[in-house]
C-alpha cells in the first residue's frame, strides 16, 4: 500500500512521527526501543491501525525483555553508494540477489511480487528458514518486508534509498530486526550475526556497495601468506 | 613461490608460499621483476604499524610482467610490462572518479576495522596490514593486483626497471608533498628527511617553481644526496638546531612549506626523543612527532605543512597553539598514485627526470633479511634497495 498526500493528513500524528523517523536522519532505533519494527512497519504499511497493537505488548514479555530473554537483535546501518536510486532499488527488490553479499543468507526464494522464502545459514551446517511478506513498497524509493506468523525468526527489514545531494549518489539506509527464537534455537542464532551484529551487518551493506560501484565484492580469501 | 613475510619487530623470513591465484574478475598476476623497500615498509618491519600479522607478506612498491588476468580484465594482456601503483583503488567510486585514490571506498574488504578506529575507510595498500586491507604484498616472485584494469601504467620494454619502478611509490609520494605545498613564486620549502620520498619531494618542488629547497637530515651521505641531485642546501640536525639554522636561511621569517618525508619513526635529538622513544615502548603512544613538531615550529606564519611521511596511530605533545596562531594550512595523506603515474611517467620517458639515482643496494629477493637490516640501520650509505626476486 502506497502512502499518497491525501493519506497523510488523516493519519495519527503518531504515525507521521514514525514516518518522519524512517524518511529523516534520525536514529530509527533510538524510537524503537519500545515498539517492534515489525509494528512500525506494518502500521506505516497498514495505515497506522496495526501500530496500536504493536504497542500493547503483554506484561510477560516486557518482564522477558528485562531480564535480557529473547533480546531482539537490532541494527541500522546507512551507506552512500555511488549509482542512481533506480539502479539500487531494481537490484535490490529482487530478494533473490540478497545473498551475493548478505553472507548469513544461504538463499532467498521470490514466490510471487508479496512473499518469499528466506534460508539463513546456521553453524554446523544447520540453517533457519523462513516465509516473509512485503509491506510496502515504494518504488526506487522503500522497500519493508516482515516474516509471516509462525516463523522460526520473527524478523523484519525496511531499505530506503534517498538520493544524496551534489550528484554523490544514493544514500542507501538499512533497518533490521531479529526476535531470536528461544530454547536451542537461540544459541544457533547468536552465532549467526557473532558478537557483533552491528558490524556483520554493516559488511554486509558495504559489499552490496561495493558489488553496485566496483561490479565484484573485495576479498583477500584465497591469498597466499606464510602462515603455517 | 618466494616471500618475504614478516614475523615479529625486525624480522622478516623468505618463505616458500602457494602462488597467488585470480580471485575477482578485475584481478590480474604480475610477475615480479623488481620490488623496493619503501621507508615505511620500515614501520612494518619495526612493529609500529597496529594489525600486522605474522607471516603476513609484505611490500608495496614494484614492477613486473602481466602473466594473468580475470575475465573483467580488457585493456590489459599477458606480457605486459606495468608499474602499479602501492595503493590499490577500485576506479569507481566517488572518491576514486575525483582522482582520490588512498580515499577509495571499495578496496579493503576488511574495512570495519579502520571504520571503528579512524571513523571513515581509506583504501588498501599492499602487504600494508589487515587494518588497510591485509591483501599480500609485492616482496614476492608474484602478486596479485586486484582492480588491474585502472590505475596501472604500461611502460615501453626499452627503460631499465630503477628508471620506472619508483613511479609505484615514492615519485608520486613526493610529488604529492610538493603539490600540497600549493608553491608560489619566489617560496623556500623545507623537506625533512632524504630518503626517496624526500628527494623527489625535492626535485618536485623546484618544478613547481620553488625559489629555495632545503633538506634536513643527520646523515652526511643523504644530505649530499640532496645536493648533489636535488640542488637543495642542507642542515645536519645532529651538528647544527634545525629550526635556528632554517630561520637563518630565511632571513627569519621561517621557510614557506615544510614537507614530513619521514613520519612516526622520527628521530630528535634530547630530552624530547627520549620522551617519544620511551612512550611508544610502553604503547603509551603509538608514533614519534618529533618532525610534525619542529615543523609546526619552524614554518612561516600561514604556511603550509605537507604530511607524507606515514602516522599510523597516536601523537602525543604537540604544539596546536601554534599551529593555530600561526595560522598554518595542514595537507596530508597516502598518496594518490593513479592521479600522478602517468604524468611520472612521461617526465622519465621526456629525460626530464630520472630516479635512479636513489638506488644504493640491490640484493636478490631471498636475501630481503639482510636487505632490512641494511636500510633500517642505513648501513653502507644506504638510501635505497631493490629486491630481485
Ligand atoms: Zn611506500
Ligand atoms: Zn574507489
Amino acid at each position: 500500500m502506497t502512502l499518497t498526500s491525501g493519506d497523510k493528513q488523516a493519519e495519527a500524528s503518531d504515525l507521521e512521527r514514525w514516518a518522519s523517523l524512517i524518511g529523516g536522519g534520525a536514529l530509527v532505533l533510538m524510537g524503537l526501543r519500545q515498539a517492534s519494527l515489525r509494528g512500525v512497519l506494518t502500521a506505516l504499511a497498514g495505515g497506522g491501525l496495526i501500530y496500536q497493537g504493536a504497542t500493547k505488548r503483554s506484561t510477560i514479555q516486557q518482564a522477558q525483555e528485562a531480564i535480557g530473554l529473547n533480546k531482539p537483535i537490532k541494527v541500522e546501518k546507512t551507506v552512500t553508494i555511488n549509482k542512481p536510486t533506480e539502479e539500487l532499488y531494481r537490484y535490490w527488490h529482487n530478494f533473490e540477489n540478497l545473498p551475493t553479499f548478505m553472507k548469513h543468507l544461504k538463499s532467498v526464494k521470490v514466490y510471487n511480487e508479496k512473499r518469499s522464502h528466506w534460508i539463513a545459514n546456521a553453524p554446523l551446517g544447520n540453517s533457519i528458514e523462513w516465509d516473509a511478506d512485503i509491506l510496502e513498497d515504494r518504488e526506487n524509493e522503500f522497500i519493508s518486508w516482515a516474516s509471516v506468523e509462525g516463523a522460526d525468526v520473527e524478523n523484519s527489514g525496511f531499505v530506503r534509498f534517498q538520493p544524496a545531494p551534489g550528484n554523490r549518489g544514493t544514500e542507501v539506509k538499512v533497518v533490521l530486526e531479529y526476535n531470536p527464537p528461544g530454547g536451542t534455537l537461540t544459541a544457533i542464532f547468536a552465532k549467526l550475526f557473532g558478537e557483533e551484529p552491528e558490524q556483520q551487518i554493516g559488511d554486509e551493506l558495504r559489499r552490496f556497495k561495493m558489488l553496485m560501484e566496483a561490479g565484484e565484492i573485495a576479498t583477500t580469501e584465497g591469498q597466499p601468506s606464510g602462515r603455517k | 613461490m618466494k616471500a618475504v613475510c614478516w614475523y615479529s619487530a625486525n624480522e622478516v623470513r623468505v618463505e616458500s608460499v602457494p602462488d597467488p591465484t585470480i580471485l575477482n574478475p578485475r584481478d590480474a598476476i604480475i610477475k615480479v621483476t623488481s620490488t623496493a623497500i619503501c621507508g615505511s615498509d620500515l614501520h612494518i618491519y619495526g612493529g609500529y604499524i597496529p594489525t600486522v600479522q605474522q607471516g603476513d607478506i609484505i611490500g608495496h612498491e614494484f614492477m613486473g610482467e602481466v602473466v594473468e588476468v580475470g575475465q573483467g580484465i580488457e585493456n590489459l594482456k599477458i606480457g605486459d610490462r606495468v608499474v602499479v601503483p602501492s595503493t590499490i583503488g577500485c576506479g569507481r567510486c566517488h572518491y576514486c572518479q575525483h582522482d582520490m585514490w588512498s580515499l577509495c571506498d571499495n578496496s579493503n574488504p576488511k574495512a570495519w576495522i579502520e571504520e571503528k578506529l579512524f571513523g571513515n575507510i581509506t583504501s588498501a595498500i599492499y602487504g600494508y596490514s589487515h587494518m588497510l586491507g591485509g591483501y599480500a604484498g609485492a616482496q614476492a616472485e608474484y602478486v596479485r593486483v586486484p582492480f588491474a584494469d585502472v590505475g596501472v601504467v604500461k611502460v615501453p620494454p626499452d627503460l631499465s626497471d630503477e628508471m620506472l619502478l619508483f613511479i609505484s611509490d615514492a615519485i608520486p609520494t613526493g610529488y604529492m608533498g610538493a603539490e600540497f605545498c600549493d608553491i608560489q613564486p619566489g617560496d623556500t620549502v623545507a623537506v625533512w628527511g632524504c630518503g626517496a620520498v624526500g628527494q623527489f619531494a625535492m626535485i618536485s618542488a623546484y618544478m613547481m617553481g620553488a625559489e629555495k629547497v632545503i633538506a634536513i637530515d643527520r646523515f652526511p651521505e643523504r644530505l649530499e644526496m640532496a645536493k648533489k641531485y636535488a640542488k637543495a642546501e642542507i642542515i645536519n640536525y645532529e651538528e647544527v638546531n634545525a629550526g635556528e639554522a632554517l630561520k637563518e636561511m630565511t632571513g627569519g621569517r621561517g621557510p614557506d612549506a615544510c614537507i614530513d618525508a619521514v613520519g612516526l619513526e622520527a628521530h630528535g635529538v634530547g630530552i624530547e626523543d627520549f620522551y617519544d622513544q620511551t612512550k611508544q615502548k610502553l604503547k603509551l603512544e603509538t608514533d614519534r612527532p618529533h618532525v610534525l613538531r619542529e615543523m609546526m615550529v619552524a614554518c612561516r606564519k600561514g604556511g603550509t605543512l605537507s604530511i607524507m611521511g606515514v602516522y599510523g596511530g597516536f601523537v602525543d605533545k604537540i604544539p596546536f597553539g601554534a599551529a593555530f596562531n600561526k595560522g598554518l594550512t595542514f595537507r596530508m595523506g597516502q598518496m594518490h598514485g593513479q592521479k600522478y603515474m602517468h604524468l611520472l611517467l612521461q617526465l622519465v620517458l621526456d629525460g626530464k627526470l630520472d630516479p635512479s639515482f636513489v638506488v644504493t643496494h640491490q640484493l636478490p629477493l631471498e636475501q630481503a633479511p639482510r636487505a632490512y637490516e641494511i636500510f633500517q640501520q642505513k648501513l653502507d650509505n644506504c638510501v635505497k634497495v631493490v629486491l630481485k626476486p
